[in-house]
């Protein structure tokens, strides 16, 4: 076979010979956005020396002088810009974790409850899917923070569950777990817990490919995991000893307290996420086919092995790439905390301290930087768990 | 030889067919079916009952002020009176007239394409989309022929969220195209430069692309230009959601067979004539599901634009139940605006699935 390495016709100019062209193309679109981005560059560095700005990350280690409400870690006023930094991130990552977890839940439950062969549940799981697709989450946070957190009664009147748990408009008061003595023999007897369980499984898997007798793995680990603890705990004392909330005359003290706002937006982020992960996980199921339950079903196993054996590990291949945007969508729309002034990234960074420093560059830059990093480590994350499942083809 | 006459099939079971039947195959085939089915009418006595209660029965329909309410049920009577707020924001009263006409003329001019029979159908959806926004902008902003300017800050309510979500639609869709052109091009230069800023504008949540708009842009700009508020945030608005479509689209373009390319080439066809005649026609009707999924994901962003300060629909309600003459309507309002919202998106879900039924040629595999 013959290549022609000059498709350029006898004759013509240089600009019809395509790879002449293309690199005409590529060089002025590389011109363009070069002069575009000097463009800008030059102007801002003219506009910053006109209102007297100085770039730089200095400001980081002044002092904020400002409170906020809720912080990991220990914070005051007197602390640095930097140290706001490090709360907002820790808040904004709080949401997204608390918030994925609880949307992952409803989400398998309403994909399967969409498949379900109950027609009842079939319809509910579509009408829940149906309305909360469709409604903006900033909606659904200002509706709990606005109409249904704010309404409730005070610290005074709150609605108690238990005399542990009190809820009412400046959140949810709970029981604070601490240390107690025997904290430490309690993590011990899980970690042993935890080692006895995946020496049972290999022992267990090895029996089974030796000798093809199966092991009730599942219901063995779920005692040891009760059992071992419990003992531990009867012998060593309990592991923490709680401080409940009490009510006082005007307010509750003690325990650990969920500012309103950070209800709002977990309870409207997983309710509305959650949705969407339910069409994930119902259309993750619904790619394998029937074809392979019938299979799975003449070669003997029983519904909950055709099951956990064949359909899920299938399914969650196609489940696994939706799963991840999803909660790239979970983590950014955190950001809407903004809007009801939870404390996370955007609120404390782009907003507090870009408004008393001025600098704006510097923080949309670390702000925006963050965001990305997050959703990079995400799609890595889900990316490796991603190619672990895969199929490996020929 | 005995003749034998089959006899008439027996009825099936009572128990197996009708409502009953129906009952026992879908609602109490086994006894974990019949606890969710319990399970599920119990929640539903438990939502419904109160629900209807609260919005129908025990709500108050009519009336002018909070006292009108006898506060037992709804009072969608603060709905009826800043109804007009919430469509046109504080766009003056007397020229709210030029809204409704835009928005007619809008639904005039674009229901012959929705005609089967038709004919020019592209070149008269071409033409529409040249000669509309010209005229929606001179009706809606004015300044010029006979026509009173109304500034944008006037803008607002559920004309505004429209006005940004029909901008972002109709920048977002030819530039994400391009962009998923340029992703999938030969050319390193470009493809470097497209996927950058896609991923750059897919990794920042758009709250922060906003609250850029209304610090940073200021500084990129020259001394004493200013762009319109309202201007710089569709921009950030088409600019995001154009990365987004990017991505679909991209989608789109990697289903299309090898040989569709070939073939195109072998026909005679320069890039631009078998990307636009053979390329994208097969691509585009592969994601519709997934671009007006994207388009549905704008409109609740526009949502969003409440953080840079501009009166949408939401920031409209917003601001009206914290009106001191209406206190405590919270949940009126955003009920409302919840089923404006649902309404729009559940629309366009659903003709997208029209559309997509429409356009199938039964070539999918």
């Amino acid at each position: 076979m013959r290549t022609i390495d000059n498709p350029r016709p006898a004759g013509g100019s240089l600009l019809h010979d395509p790879r002449a062209r293309a690199w005409l193309f590529q060089i002025l679109a590389v011109i363009a956005v070069v002069a575009f981005g000097w463009y800008l560059f030059h102007n801002t560095q003219t506009n910053l020396a006109h209102r007297g700005i100085t770039s730089g990350f200095g400001f980081l280690d002044n002092a904020a002088g400002f409170g906020i409400s809720q912080h990991l870690i220990d914070y005051s006023e007197s602390d640095s810009y930097g140290r706001v930094f490090w709360v907002g991130l820790l808040n904004t990552l709080l949401v997204s974790v608390i918030g994925i977890f609880l949307a992952t839940i409803m989400g398998f439950i309403l994909g399967v409850g969409r498949l379900s062969s109950n027609w009842l549940i079939r319809q509910l799981a579509t009408l829940y899917i149906e309305i909360f697709r469709n409604i903006p989450p900033l909606l659904l946070i200002f509706f709990v923070y606005f109409a249904v957190i704010s309404p409730l009664p005070g610290p005074r009147n709150s609605l108690s569950l238990w005399d542990a748990v009190f809820v009412n408009n400046r959140g949810v008061q709970m029981p604070a777990p601490s240390a107690a003595e025997g904290f430490w023999a309690f993590w011990l007897a899980l970690l042993v817990a935890l080692a006895s369980v995946v020496m049972l499984s290999r022992w267990a898997r090895a029996r089974r490919h030796a000798t093809g007798r199966t092991f009730p793995v599942f219901w063995t680990s779920f005692g040891l995991f009760l059992a071992i603890p419990w003992l531990v705990t009867l012998v060593a004392g309990a592991p923490f000893s709680w401080e409940v909330p009490e009510l006082q005359r005007f307010n509750i003290r003690g325990g650990w307290v969920v500012i309103p706002e950070l209800v709002s937006i977990v309870v409207a982020l997983s309710v509305y996420t959650a949705a969407f992960i339910g069409e994930t996980v119902r259309a993750g199921i619904q790619s394998v086919s029937h074809g392979q339950t019938e299979a799975a079903a003449s070669l003997g196993l029983r519904p909950g092995q055709v099951l956990r054996l064949v359909i899920v590990p299938q399914a969650l291949r196609v489940i696994v790439p939706p799963l991840t945007s999803q909660y790239l969508n979970l983590a950014k729309n955190s950001s809407l905390a903004a809007a009801i002034g939870y404390p996370d990234m955007v609120s404390l960074f782009a907003g507090t301290v870009l408004n008393q420093t001025g600098q704006a560059i510097e923080t949309m830059a670390i702000t925006m930087s963050v965001y990305l990093a997050i959703s990079i480590s995400i799609s890595l994350l889900m990316n490796w768990y991603n190619k672990r499942i895969a199929l490996i083809e020929r | 030889m005995t003749i034998h006459t089959f006899k008439p099939d027996l009825p099936p079971p009572t128990i197996s067919i009708g409502a009953f039947g129906w009952l026992r195959a879908n609602l109490f085939s086994s006894w974990l079916n019949t606890l969710l089915t319990l399970v599920g009418l119990y929640l539903l006595w438990l939502i419904v009952p109160p629900v209807l209660e609260w919005a129908i029965f025990k709500a108050d329909w009519t009336g002018e002020t909070r006292a009108d309410c006898s506060r037992e049920g709804a009072c969608w009577v603060f709905v009826q009176a800043r109804f007009g707020q919430f469509m046109y924001g504080f766009y003056p009263v007397e020229l709210r007239w030029r809204v409704d006409a835009a928005a007619w003329l809008a639904i005039i001019g674009a229901a012959p394409l929705f005609l089967r029979q038709m004919p020019h159908k592209l070149r008269y959806g071409l033409g529409y989309l040249l000669v509309y926004p010209l005229l929606a902008y001179w009706l809606l902003h004015g300044g010029f022929f006979g026509l009173e300017t109304v500034p944008t800050s006037q803008w607002g309510g559920l004309m505004l969220t429209v006005v940004i979500a029909a901008v972002g639609i109709a920048g977002a869709l030819p530039l994400g195209i391009l962009l998923a052109l340029g992703r999938r091009s030969d050319m390193p230069a470009i493809r470097v430069l497209c996927v950058t800023f896609i991923e750059f504008w897919r990794g920042v949540p758009l709250i922060t692309v906003l609250f850029m708009s209304s610090v940073m842009l200021p500084l990129f700009l020259p001394e004493g230009m200013n762009l319109d508020k309202l201007l710089r945030a569709m921009l950030m608005v088409v600019f995001f959601e154009a990365a987004y479509i990017a991505e679909v689209v991209r989608g789109g373009l990697q289903a299309i067979p090898k040989g569709q390319y070939e073939a195109a080439a072998a026909m005679g066809l320069g890039y631009w004539r078998s990307t636009l005649l053979v390329i994208l026609p097969q691509a585009l009707k592969l994601v519709i599901p997934g671009i007006v999924n994207t388009f549905i994901a704008l409109f609740k962003d526009t949502s969003l634009v409440i953080i840079i300060g501009l009166f949408d629909f939401l920031n409209s309600i917003k601001r009206a139940t914290a009106d001191p003459a209406w206190l405590g309507m919270s949940t009126e309002g955003y009920v409302f605006a919840a089923l404006v919202y649902w309404m729009f998106c559940f629309g366009m879900s659903r003709y997208s699935m029209r559309l997509e039924r429409k356009l199938d040629t039964g070539h999918k595999r």
